[in-house]
């Protein structure tokens, strides 16, 4: 596979979100609004991006049958930069977010792609898997809180284009449940026609 | 008094699926069979009440002394990964029927954000070890409520004609959205 390809396919084919259905919590939880979505989808692309990168690097050296606590503690430590270095430079959308940042440790897509893809590959093509995969998981967030906060209070990244309420509801839990269903129901569907 | 009001806010008003979105994953993974469902929901009431105890004492005892609770993320998926695979090891050897019921979905616990996300959210609200065993327990059983019950729809569910784009995940998300309107109602309750 070419380097182009490794990096595209994390943001359309195999779409961690969308496709994959992978690390659902936090894409429910932040989204929202649109820049709660986007910064959770860069804190988690970096984590990808540096995870990938150095389970990559030292994947020679990790004995085969602890595999799995060894990335998870690589995670961790990348998970931890992220948190402190939010709480320093964006301490507003910090405590937006909450505790689904030290969740990202339990992102099912960082794991998967340490196992799936860094292990097996070399560095340079696990660092573009990374960034498109987190792309991805950027752009799927982006997407469901930018239609939320549009439904949920008629704006787009706080600037409000429309006086007066939205339907409250998409801001609030079931919002976020239906938004992506319907969603991800839409790219099914164009998948289906497509075929 | 107050114990049970923990309990019953935590798996009505604050339910961990419909309103904190933790443990979405296996909550959408395991919905398929009734049996599957109860095995997994045990599962995750007995792990979310054992590590929120441990992890809640590492931090009190260990972590805040040294001054390093920058380490609580790393320290605590450790604690709980350990902790999953010592339980796997125990129920073995004592208590093979249980370990039959849930024994496949230990190894899933350690990824479960809901089972991190609480021990986090007892240390961020700042609650005392009765308290946060309690909350542990309520959360452990608002999953296993929230499980039984969407089951038991999605269950149903199979024998209606859906959408072909609709099938499997985004109705199952659309009904979760629907029965997260249903729990709205509980908000007040406590």
């Amino acid at each position: 596979m070419n380097n182009l390809a490794v990096f595209t396919k994390g943001i359309l084919k195999e779409n961690p979100i969308f496709v994959m259905l992978l690390g659902l919590c936090p894409t429910l939880g932040v989204t929202s609004s649109a820049m709660n979505g986007m910064g959770m989808g860069i804190a988690t692309m970096f984590v990808l991006i540096m995870a990938n990168a150095s389970i990559s690097l030292l994947k020679t050296q990790i004995p085969d049958n602890i595999r799995i606590p060894a990335y998870i503690v690589v995670i961790a430590a990348f998970v931890t930069c992220v948190q402190l270095l939010m709480e320093a430079f964006t301490p507003d959308l910090f405590t937006q977010l909450g505790v689904f940042i030290p969740l990202i440790v339990v992102n099912c897509v960082v794991l998967g792609r340490a196992e799936a893809f860094a292990a097996k590959n070399n560095v340079w093509s696990s660092l573009l898997d990374g960034a498109g995969m987190g792309l991805g998981f950027t752009i799927a967030l982006t997407m469901l809180g930018g239609i939320r906060e549009i439904l949920g209070s008629g704006s787009i990244f706080d600037y409000k284009f429309i006086t007066g309420d939205g339907i409250l509801i998409f801001i609030l839990a079931p919002g976020a449940f239906i938004a992506l269903g319907f969603l991800i129901a839409l790219i099914n569907h164009l998948k289906i026609k497509k075929a | 008094m107050e114990y049970i009001l923990i309990i019953i806010s935590a798996v009505f008003i604050n339910n961990i699926v419909f309103a904190q979105f933790l443990g979405v994953c296996p909550f959408l993974g395991v919905s398929n069979k009734m049996s599957t469902a109860v095995g997994m929901g045990g599962a995750v009431l007995f792990v979310i009440t054992l590590a929120t105890i441990i992890t809640f004492l590492v931090q009190t005892y260990l972590l805040d002394p040294l001054g390093l609770g920058y380490l609580q993320t790393i320290a605590f998926i450790l604690l709980i990964a350990t902790l999953v695979q010592v339980i796997e090891v125990i129920l073995k050897k004592s208590s093979p029927s249980l370990y039959q019921a849930l024994g496949i979905f230990l190894p899933l616990m350690s990824t479960n954000c809901a089972v991190l996300g609480v021990a986090i959210l007892v240390i961020q609200n700042d609650l005392d070890l009765l308290r946060a065993a309690t909350l542990a327990i309520g959360t452990g059983l608002s999953f296993l409520f929230a499980l039984v019950v969407f089951t038991g729809i999605r269950e149903q569910m199979d024998l209606v004609g859906v959408p072909k784009g609709m099938k499997g995940v985004p109705i199952a998300l659309v009904t979760a959205g629907i029965l997260a309107l249903a729990f709205m109602g509980f908000s007040g309750l406590v």
